[in-house]
């Protein structure tokens, strides 16, 4: 039997009208990756919060090492070495990685003068023993995420935590990036500290972990050794019923018009010589690794970045997009990935974010605000989208990120768009509201709407896609369709670099 | 990675090439300019605004601002002033007492900002207006003179060692430099004001005090403003109880004209200091070349839209 390090019991914990936890018991062993999974408001970051003091249980008990801690605040759980990594990384990007190592534990000459050259030793110590390349003495906003994340860990280290908590660790992370990732989460399993690893991604989670524990709108389900579990049984019982990875029913439409056609756009190094089209009521997808240039194609088709050369055609008539204005005054619409910055203004009402782009339409007189004319264009967008708010004056904020992602949708659609760019339309969405996004689009599309749909998750490019173009390195590799759209064939050429790209054409 | 670096050090040489190349400019331009002695009264001008402006570092470092500290100069000199004349305070006591009044109004500021979360321009604003009244108030509306303190008006005018126009003012706004560039890049200070403006969550959750933190910037900020105030009306030879607002804003131009970022985490002393420069060899150069005081405002507000704009710039060459 392994050794025991976080035993949690019962623990319970309510916010004003909404129960959060319920009787929920954990149990973490030294040298074990122990994942935590569950949609989104299952309540894994709040029984997190709960081990790390940020939020006091009110029923329950904490055992570390068999015995019972009282643990109030996040000093009482650095000082007991458990630590937890946010998913929004919590560091200071001006001050350099030692200093964001050691903050709150600054070593000092005479009391008063900080000794900067102990800490960037002592944080290069750190590095060595993980194995990582990082100055300690650069801006921890000159470096990526993934080695932000590094800097994250050293630092938990250095506080000599037994246990790490996790959250979403690899979810701006490339692939290559997540090896590294986890080689230093296995690197710290075999010195026996406890790992609780918090995430959606399931596949992952296989190669990763040892035991697996489920949680469902705030209580416990269940844990399962890893080796034993079965993907299709994880997610049914995260949602508690079975969901199948099945392809969308809906045909790819037969002689339909081109909606949108670009040709050799070139734009830095992430876009080069890309050309494809979309049909009316065709769904196609842009498969590829993190950093295919996926993003930044849709971003120049859009007018976001600048284009150094190609040519658009919407209807089958050139245009010249120089700006996203001119791209939604040509019916383009394209909804971020990051939708909470570019998408939504949080502090805004559904209903002011559903108008913004098309304030015209809801004018009187052309110059007076109808609130009555807007109220009836959101109600028929919540009908039409099923949208899940109180009201059309609920601020957007306090939507789930499923409704949060069809308010931005509702949004262009009211502005009349029928080519749609999707970006990574499903991140930070939980699974249950996954389906209905792929029902809405399919539905979409049915109307004769064009979509475009980027996705670094193959099943969901396989689910809803008729058609899918795969790009590597700023470039479109190949293209599937129909049947032939399966994951080994659009890995190949997800896969597959510039000079095997020519030599296959 | 070493190019982060040199690119903040880049930052700084090209705002000392501008304040260089202004320098050049009024000195072509009228004969008088470049002489020793005007160059040693825009030094004595520097000192007040350089003093208030490297208080106010510390502050917008922190995502924060200081709008109270012409106020809180004039109130702390004229309560300097009021111990002195009115109860009796020896000189140095009295000087003292300056110091805690304005400590004591930064605190309170800082207070209300740390503990009950107003925001910083409303609650110095809140401040600017308390000291600007009780300056008044205390006062009478009448200057407070220091008249009946022999050698008062040497700490500021005073030469240094004796030499002829190297004045007294232009010494201590070094050592203030000096106090203000240990705290601000050696010490404990110095790092959390960074940290909290650059995440002030991550700050907390790294288990630093924020709010005892912030208070203390304000704290800073404050003693500055009382170091100014000492200077000021040593300068003048009395503490003038209607001066004080509209300080602030050449300041805080300093401040920001030195690379200083209003929204937090990164700022410069050294910068601070080049700006202050900056500000009073742009008026000195353009009264100098009988510019109105009104249309020296106009060119003191197009320079510091102008440098904001062109730190902008360069930031977005930085991301390319």
């Amino acid at each position: 039997m392994a050794q025991e390090l976080i035993r949690m019991e019962h623990i319970s914990k309510s916010f004003p009208g909404v129960k959060a936890l319920s009787d929920v018991s954990f149990q973490l062993n030294a040298g074990e990756v122990h994942a935590l999974v569950g949609e989104n408001g299952a309540g894994k970051s709040t029984l997190m919060k709960v081990l790390t003091g940020v939020y006091a249980k009110d029923e329950g008990r904490i055992f570390l090492h068999g015995k019972e801690v009282d643990i109030r605040g996040v000093r009482d759980s650095q000082r007991l070495g458990i630590v937890m990594i946010h998913q929004e990384l919590n560091l200071m990007n001006h001050l350099t990685v030692a200093q964001n190592i050691f903050i709150g534990r600054e070593e000092r000459r005479a009391l008063f003068f900080l000794n900067d050259a102990a800490l960037n030793r002592r944080a290069r110590e750190l590095f060595e023993r993980l194995r990582v390349d990082i100055d300690p003495t650069v801006p921890v906003g000159s470096l990526t995420v993934a080695k932000q994340q590094m800097v994250e860990i050293a630092k938990a280290l250095s506080y000599n935590s037994e246990v790490l908590i996790m959250d979403e660790p690899t979810a701006a992370l490339t692939d290559n990036e997540i090896e590294d990732l986890f080689r230093v989460i296995r690197m710290l399993r075999a010195e026996g500290k406890g790992i609780i690893h918090i995430s959606h991604r399931l596949e992952e989670l296989k190669q990763i972990s040892d035991r697996i524990t489920v949680m469902r709108d705030g209580g416990y389900v269940a844990t399962v050794d890893t080796a034993q579990a079965q993907t299709n049984q994880i997610i049914s019982m995260m949602v508690g019923r079975e969901i199948f990875i099945t392809r969308s029913e809906r045909a790819a439409p037969q002689n339909a018009p081109v909606a949108l056609e670009v040709k050799n756009l070139n734009a830095g190094r992430m876009v080069r010589d890309v050309s494809f089209k979309v049909h009316k009521g065709e769904i196609l997808g842009i498969a590829g690794l993190v950093g295919a240039g996926r993003t930044e194609t849709a971003r120049a088709i859009f007018g976001a970045d600048p284009l150094e050369s190609g040519e658009i055609f919407v209807h089958g008539q050139r245009l010249n997009i120089r700006t996203p204005k001119d791209a939604v005054r040509a019916g383009i619409a394209y909804l971020s990935e990051d939708r909470k910055r570019y998408g939504l203004m949080l502090g805004l009402s559904v209903q002011t974010n559903t108008s913004i782009a098309a304030m015209k339409r809801f004018l009187r007189a052309g110059f007076f605000l109808s609130d009555a004319r807007e109220e009836q264009n959101m109600r028929k967008m919540i009908d039409e989208l099923s949208i899940k708010t109180p009201s059309t004056h609920q601020l957007t904020r306090f939507l789930s990120g499923g409704n949060q992602q069809k308010v931005v949708l509702a949004k262009w659609l009211t502005r009349n768009c029928d080519v749609l760019i999707f970006d990574e339309p499903t991140r930070g969405i939980d699974v249950g509201a996954k389906n209905e996004i792929y029902k809405l689009l399919d539905r979409l599309a049915a109307e004769g709407k064009a979509i475009i749909m980027i996705s670094s998750e193959l099943p969901e490019i396989i689910r809803v896609s008729n058609r899918v173009v795969v790009m590597c390195e700023g470039r479109i590799t190949g293209e599937v369709k129909g049947d032939e759209i399966d994951q080994t064939t659009i890995m190949r050429y997800a896969t597959m670099r510039e000079a095997q790209a020519i030599g296959g054409e | 990675m070493k190019s982060v670096k040199s690119k903040a050090v880049a930052q700084k040489l090209i705002i000392l090439s501008v304040l260089v190349v202004m320098f050049v400019f009024f000195a072509i331009m009228r004969s008088g300019f470049a002489s020793y002695l005007n160059v040693m009264t825009i030094a004595l001008s520097t000192c007040v605004n350089g003093l208030l402006a490297l208080g106010v570092t510390f502050c917008i470092t922190t995502a924060g601002i200081d709008l109270s500290i012409g106020t809180t100069m004039t109130f702390s000199c004229v309560m300097s002033g009021i111990a002195f004349n009115n109860w009796g305070f020896p000189i140095w006591l009295a000087i003292i007492f300056g110091f805690i009044v304005g400590g004591f109004c930064g605190l309170t500021s800082g207070f209300a900002v740390a503990k009950m979360k107003l925001p910083p321009f409303i609650a110095t604003l809140a401040m600017q207006m308390v000291t600007e009244g009780l300056s008044l108030v205390v006062s009478g509306i009448r200057p407070v003179y220091f008249t009946n303190a022999p050698g008062y008006q040497d700490i500021a005018l005073g030469g240094f060692l004796g030499i002829d126009g190297f004045y007294n003012a232009f010494v201590l706004f070094v050592v203030g430099v000096i106090i203000a560039w240990v705290l601000y890049s050696r010490t404990l200070l110095g790092r959390y004001t960074k940290a909290i403006g650059s995440n002030e969550e991550a700050a907390r959750l790294s288990g630093i005090n924020t709010e005892k933190w912030k208070m203390l910037v304000y704290m800073v900020s404050g003693l500055f403003s009382a170091f100014a105030g000492l200077i000021m009306s040593s300068r003048l030879g009395s503490a003038q109880p209607q001066l004080g607002a509209g300080y602030e804003s050449e300041a805080i131009a300093a401040a920001v004209i030195g690379g200083t970022s209003m929204s937090g985490g990164e700022g410069s002393i050294i910068g601070t200091v080049i700006g202050a420069f900056i500000i009073s060899v742009l008026t000195n150069g353009l009264r100098s070349m009988a510019v109105s005081t009104e249309w020296q405002t106009v060119v003191t507000g197009l320079v510091l839209a102008g440098a904001v704009y062109f730190d902008l710039l360069r930031k977005r060459g930085k991301a390319a």
